[in-house]
């Protein structure tokens, strides 16, 4: 028994849909991009959504992470704290201590909060084991996800200290924590045997509790803990809320792109549906009169082309939430890199929300003119074909005719008035599909300008390192157990001056400064000779030009509440200085909290590196090696650079750009090719005729071909000043959420012959879309189409 | 007198089994001669007409019209043969409903790359000739059925064909109508245009024609020149 049954309905439905098999497929295809497009857009826009607080409410997260001395508090008394006032969860006691590892290569780790935990699961921060297992005897040890990389990988083996007689442990797994309750893992027996007096092991306890929202309650919250304990027994704790402003600090920017990105994939989902089945259903208006001459009531002939648009459409939906789903977890994944939260997947609801209202689309697009066809007499219906259409349009191939071209050409250019409802379907097709590539193409080199913006010091093609007086700076440092380079920085400045090749070099000292109105350390770069070749993009004022001035980013001048043209005083270690802000430079670094000033302003200072240019024709590594080895015995150091790769969430946002674009791209096309079909069946009997009269194949092709052309540059010409448009509003957005504004390198990305290039993308998008069918109808039978009323 | 149309051994089949439409047909026709095609439906007149005009290609056989060979051709220089060598006028007129009267004569003369002004007084020339002058500007769905197959003959002959192919031209339109076409056709032969005609209607045949032809089953079953010789 079908579907439809077998009576004289589902043999019209079965035969409507049968019988047009390439507006079937058009349909089930469109859909099924729609569909897919939704979807990764749908996800992509709930994954941008607040992505640590759907991380954090997965696992549990700890709203307090709580280290107890054991000396102090014992395990019962720390499971007792579960039961104070307001705790609705809690986890441990764990042991925790801090190791400082070493890889297989000798290269020092940061130091790493390691907890023991016999399982990733629990009441509170159930973890998120991205690779291999859990640790399940003493020498394994699991990662935190943020290590993994090239270097580390399942199966690496790291020393737990620099100690001869240290343990190794072997990496066996990889796991997310969105609270950061530690930075490795292992059994709490091996976590216990490598505390030592100078990396006790203290217990760890995770908590949640049911008012943890503001930085109050969690002071309150802690408070109450630390009440319930022996005095002193609470040795330290750790909020949520600093590990999400961190961590949303970092999703921030990548939210408006998304969100762009998947509004343009919803809106065209829906255009492109509802013209693809409109314009189907409208299409079969003859056949219904038909069904209504033979005996069926409006409502079954209603009910028969709904079900005609549904079979290929419900196929199509299907199909899509499958495609949706492919494309959208490598994206989910990227866009978990990004966030640094647990696994991203496609939410249930979308996957039921979507192709419910892909078939509420569905249904209403076909619902609308299936009534109207219901409602039309029959004898009206069945003179659909036969008799003289109506005049629309024929203004237009009055002057369409005046044209200077040839004439299948202006007959195919007066076409598109004939259905002006299709038409700005087609239109719109093209349009959003345009706007998207412009936006993508912006987008792109937008962030390409970022990863070219940052750390410009990284551009020279060679670094000498002179030193780090008094180890305070922060310059590059070999890895491993070497000592830091240490070269009298005149020496090495005189080298590098005598050294043949060397075209320009200028020094730089980074290091920590304190600036009055902001509480803290404030990271400073100074530079000694021109260091414009290392300036940073302006967005406003001018690089540094001497002593005396500064240059500060945006974030700087926002919490100072300066501008260009004030003053700041600076201190370096016990120097103050005055220094007059001459400009604001896109420097994202330290959350901004970063001055650029010239090294002559603290004349006790000494540059720890030089950065260098060297003369055209010169190999930087040839050059590199013959200035080490006169360097090298001052006691510093010098290395080629390697062209600096780009950051990876630019990489990532590149990737997810060019994707989307390619679907809404081809979901444009769909649009197109559905019209254009819809279009040459309908006039496949002109068509005949005028090949009847002698129009040849190639021209066939170019009538239909032109009968898309005006409505591509239309789309173009509406398409890229709204893509221009949706860039220069989403890029200030996104910078804004960075917390930067931008420069002129970042925001005016377009340069005239891209636009005009764009503007192409309209044409080409509607010609591709159009050329399937423009070779259909030129290899239709001339004799076939004649017959075809 | 030469041949316009030669068929040698022409056939057409639609499906594999089966007797084929038509044929095999060996058929001439002179130059200046009016042909009727007459015969049931299904005997295979329009399957005739569509080969004729290169619209459709025989299963076996050869089909020369105007000295050219034209069942081995591509579809484009077919399309070429057609608008320089074929008029053809319909049944329904099949006149292109968004374009005026003067703009659907000149079509063919434009297909062909004719200029614009020189395609315009060839039109207005056969509008006058034809009597539709004060239609020029009209668009086909306002005139009477006659008044469209005027314009429609007045397209057939705008490229000045050497073969003129009509299908029913009356066969939708009212007596008087059809009368006004009959005589168009009468007066078209007179002045030396080949002509080949398919119609059920014998009085037309016999008023048009020099020559008629009745198939069966699409095969000869009558040719009034043979008739005459024999």
């Amino acid at each position: 028994m079908s579907l439809f049954g077998t009576g004289a309905f589902g043999r019209v439905v079965r035969s409507g849909v049968g019988r047009r098999r390439v507006q079937t497929v058009v349909i089930a295809l469109a859909t099924m991009m729609a569909v897919a497009a939704a979807v990764v857009a749908g996800s992509l826009i709930v994954a941008s959504n607040a992505p640590f607080d759907h991380a954090f409410a997965k696992q549990q997260g700890a709203h307090i992470t709580a280290q107890f001395d054991p000396a102090k508090a014992n395990a019962s008394q720390l499971k007792d704290t579960g039961q104070v006032d307001g705790v609705t969860a809690s986890a441990g006691p764990y042991p925790s201590t801090t190791i400082h590892p070493v890889d297989s290569n000798g290269g020092h780790l940061p130091g790493l909060t390691l907890v023991g935990r016999s399982s990733p699961d629990g009441d509170v921060d159930k973890l998120d084991l991205k690779s291999g297992r859990w640790a399940a005897k003493p020498g394994e040890i699991v990662l935190s996800a943020s290590f993994t990389g090239p270097m580390l990988g399942v199966g690496s083996t790291l020393k737990a200290s620099d100690a001869a007689d240290s343990p190794t442990l072997t990496v066996v797994g990889f796991a997310t924590s969105v609270s950061e309750t530690a930075d490795a893992w292992a059994t709490p027996g091996q976590v216990s045997a490598l505390g030592s007096k100078d990396t006790p092991v203290t217990s760890q306890m995770l908590y949640r509790f049911d008012s943890a929202g503001t930085n109050g309650q969690i002071a309150a919250d802690r408070k109450a803990l630390a009440a319930a304990v022996p005095s002193g027994a609470l040795v330290g704790t750790q909020s949520y809320l600093d590990t999400k402003r961190a961590a949303d600090q970092g999703a921030a920017p990548t939210i408006p792109f998304l969100v762009a990105f998947g509004v343009l994939g919803i809106v065209m989902s829906v255009i492109i549906v509802s013209s693809v089945i409109s314009g189907a259903v409208g299409a079969g208006l003859r056949r219904i009169g038909i069904l209504k001459a033979i005996g069926f009531t409006p409502r079954e002939v209603v009910r028969a082309y709904v079900a005609q648009a549904l079979i290929p459409a419900g196929a199509g939906i299907a199909l899509g939430v499958v495609l949706g789903n492919l494309l959208a977890m490598p994206l989910l994944e990227d866009t978990e890199q990004v966030y640094g939260s647990a696994s991203l997947t496609v939410a249930w609801w979308v996957d039921v929300l979507v192709p419910a209202v892909a078939l509420l689309v569905v249904g209403i697009a076909a619902l609308v003119p299936a009534l109207r066809a219901g409602r039309l007499r029959t004898v009206e219906a069945i003179a659909v074909g036969r008799a003289p259409r109506t005049g629309r349009g024929q203004w237009a191939h009055r002057a369409a005719g005046r044209l200077p071209l040839p004439r299948a050409v202006t007959y195919g250019l007066a076409s598109p008035f004939a259905h002006p409802v299709r038409t700005t379907a087609m239109l719109l097709a093209v349009a959003f599909g345009t706007l998207a590539a412009t936006f993508a193409v912006g987008l792109t080199s937008s962030l390409n300008a970022v990863g070219s913006a940052s750390d410009p010091e990284d551009r020279a093609a060679v670094t000498a390192v002179s030193g780090v007086p008094g180890g305070a700076g922060r310059g590059p440092v070999p890895r491993g157990d070497q000592e830091p380079p240490s070269a009298d920085p005149a020496k090495v400045r005189a080298a590098i001056k005598a050294q043949p090749g060397t075209a320009s070099y200028y020094g730089m000292s980074r290091t920590d400064v304190t600036v009055a109105g902001i509480s803290g350390p404030v990271d400073a770069s100074f530079y000694q000779g021109d260091s414009r070749p290392g300036s940073y993009e302006m967005i406003s004022g001018h690089w540094i030009t001497g002593a005396g001035q500064v240059v500060v980013p945006t974030r700087f001048l926002e919490r100072t509440g300066t501008k260009i043209g004030d003053t700041v005083r600076v201190t370096l270690e016990k120097d103050t200085r005055t220094l007059r802000i001459v400009g604001e430079a896109f420097d994202t670094s330290n959350d901004g909290l970063a001055i650029h000033a010239d090294l002559g302003s603290f004349p006790g200072a000494e540059p720890q590196v030089f950065h260098i240019e060297v003369k055209p024709g010169v190999s930087p590594a040839d050059y590199a090696g013959k200035l080490a080895a006169v360097v090298r015995p001052l006691g510093g150091d010098v290395m080629a650079n390697s062209p600096s790769e780009q950051e990876n969430m630019i990489l990532i946002l590149n990737a997810m750009a060019v994707l989307l674009t390619l679907m809404l791209v081809s979901v444009a096309g769909l649009g197109v090719l559905n019209s254009v079909v819809l279009d040459t069946r309908e006039r496949v009997h002109d068509l005949g005729v005028c090949k009847a009269l002698g129009m040849s194949p190639r021209q066939t092709v170019s009538l239909v071909l032109a009968s898309v052309a005006g409505i591509g540059v239309l789309g173009g010409l509406v398409g890229v000043p709204a893509g221009f448009a949706l860039h220069g509003f989403v890029l200030p957005v996104m910078g804004h959420a960075g917390g930067t504004n931008l420069p002129p390198s970042v925001l005016d990305v377009y340069a005239p012959w891209q636009l005009a290039l764009l503007g192409l993308a309209g044409i080409t998008i509607a010609l591709l879309g159009a050329l399937l069918p423009a070779g259909w109808a030129a290899r239709a039978r001339t004799a076939t189409a004649l017959r075809t009323e | 007198m030469s041949q316009v149309i030669q068929l040698d051994g022409v056939a057409k089949r639609y499906d594999t089994v089966g007797t084929p439409a038509l044929g095999p047909l060996t058929l001439s026709v002179e130059k200046g001669e009016a042909l009727a095609v007459t015969g049931p439906s299904g005997s295979g007149k329009s399957t005739l007409l569509n080969l004729v005009a290169g619209l459709d290609k025989p299963t076996e056989g050869a089909v020369t019209v105007a000295g050219q060979r034209i069942d081995q051709r591509s579809e484009h220089a077919l399309a070429r043969f057609r608008r320089e060598q074929i008029g053809m006028v319909f049944q329904f007129f099949n006149l292109l409903d968004d374009l005026t009267v003067a703009d659907n004569i000149q079509l063919p003369a434009q297909l062909t790359g004719t200029a614009r002004r020189k395609a315009a007084d060839r039109a207005m020339e056969l509008m006058e000739v034809l009597g539709i002058q004060k239609h020029a500007r009209a668009y086909p769905g306002r005139l009477s059925g006659g008044e469209r197959q005027r314009v429609a003959v007045a397209r057939a002959l705008v490229n000045r064909p050497a073969l003129l192919l009509a299908d029913e031209p009356t066969g939708a339109l009212d007596t008087a109508s059809g009368q006004d076409v009959r005589d168009l056709l009468v007066d078209l032969h007179r002045g030396g245009q080949t002509i080949v005609l398919v119609t059920h209607d014998l009085a037309l045949a016999e008023a048009c024609a020099s020559r008629t032809i009745h198939l069966v089953d699409g095969h000869l079953a009558l040719d009034s020149r043979a008739e005459a010789v024999r």
